[in-house]
């Protein structure tokens, strides 16, 4: 294994995940709730009396976080290899997948593994395993 | 006020996301890659959040009820089941394929790029496919 020291981001990638932390906290203490976003957005395809309203405010703050960041600093890099069609099935996969497994990279990675939770590592292991087997798959023995 | 905090909740994990670089899906996948060039800051990103999440999590845990007055809740599944494991292989998959997940995909909406669009709308439909095929079988979830 050789490690890409050149795109390493060590301490802003640190900073970063402790704002995540961050914000599952505030979110769990002030609202009781759990910051999992396949869960927030999914919440909303099952539309409840009360239920909608606190979703919507979360992801506009999601959605407006790059415009803020961006105004005070610089553009983020974004760079996607995927083409159009690799997007739709990633898309697909991702939506069924982390709706029957109950939760994303921030439910059970973040939130699930804050708590200690048998099942969130779990999920966090798989998905982890099935993330590095598949991009194995596509770029050393498919590309 | 309870608006305001969801708010908040989601602009602060939105700014740790950018910040963190986690909303690059070139270098998720440089993480993933472990026979590559290999990047290991998601592994800084997941350990600065779980270190500040613990304190947090430790906190709620001895609370009944929330700053605002909700009820806590903490998730009450503890069953380690089929689709939990069927759902997390396909959710790595199509991480991998991508080298997005829901949060980086959702935060990059207004970013002018078609990527995330795309593969938020996609997502949606899986989504729409799941809660089509719970209904159907009259499982509760």
């Amino acid at each position: 294994m050789t490690i890409d020291w050149v795109h390493f981001t060590p301490w802003s990638s640190l900073a970063g995940g402790a704002l995540i932390g961050l914000a599952a906290t505030l979110f769990i203490l002030l609202s009781g709730r759990i910051a999992g976003i396949s869960g927030v957005i999914g919440g909303l395809l099952r539309p409840a009396k009360g239920d909608v309203l606190w979703r919507v405010a979360f992801i506009a703050g999601l959605v407006i976080a790059p415009v803020l960041f961006q105004a005070a600093f610089e553009q983020p890099d974004i760079d996607v290899e995927a083409s159009t069609l690799t997007l739709i099935a990633a898309g697909v996969l991702v939506g069924i997948g982390t709706r029957y497994g109950s939760g994303c990279t921030s439910g059970h990675g973040v939130c699930g593994l804050s708590r200690r939770s048998p099942r969130s590592l779990v999920a966090t292991a798989v998905f982890m395993a099935s993330g590095f087997l598949t991009v194995f798959v596509i770029r050393h023995l498919l590309g | 006020m309870k608006l305001l905090s969801a708010f908040i909740a989601g602009l602060v994990f939105g700014l740790g996301l950018i910040l963190s670089g986690m909303a690059d899906p070139s270098k998720v996948i440089a993480f993933l890659d472990l026979a590559g060039p290999w990047d290991p800051s998601l592994a800084f990103v997941m350990g600065g959040a779980i270190a500040v999440g613990s304190v947090g999590f430790y906190f709620a845990s001895k609370r009944s009820r929330a700053v605002l007055g909700d009820v806590m809740r903490m998730p009450t599944a503890t069953r380690i089941d089929r689709p939990l494991v069927l759902g997390s292989l396909a959710f790595g998959a199509g991480w991998g394929l991508a080298g997005y997940c829901p949060g980086p995909a959702v935060a990059t909406l207004l970013s002018g790029r078609s990527e995330p669009l795309i593969f938020v709308l996609a997502m949606l439909a899986g989504m729409a496919l799941y809660e089509m095929q719970t209904r159907f079988s009259g499982k509760p979830q």
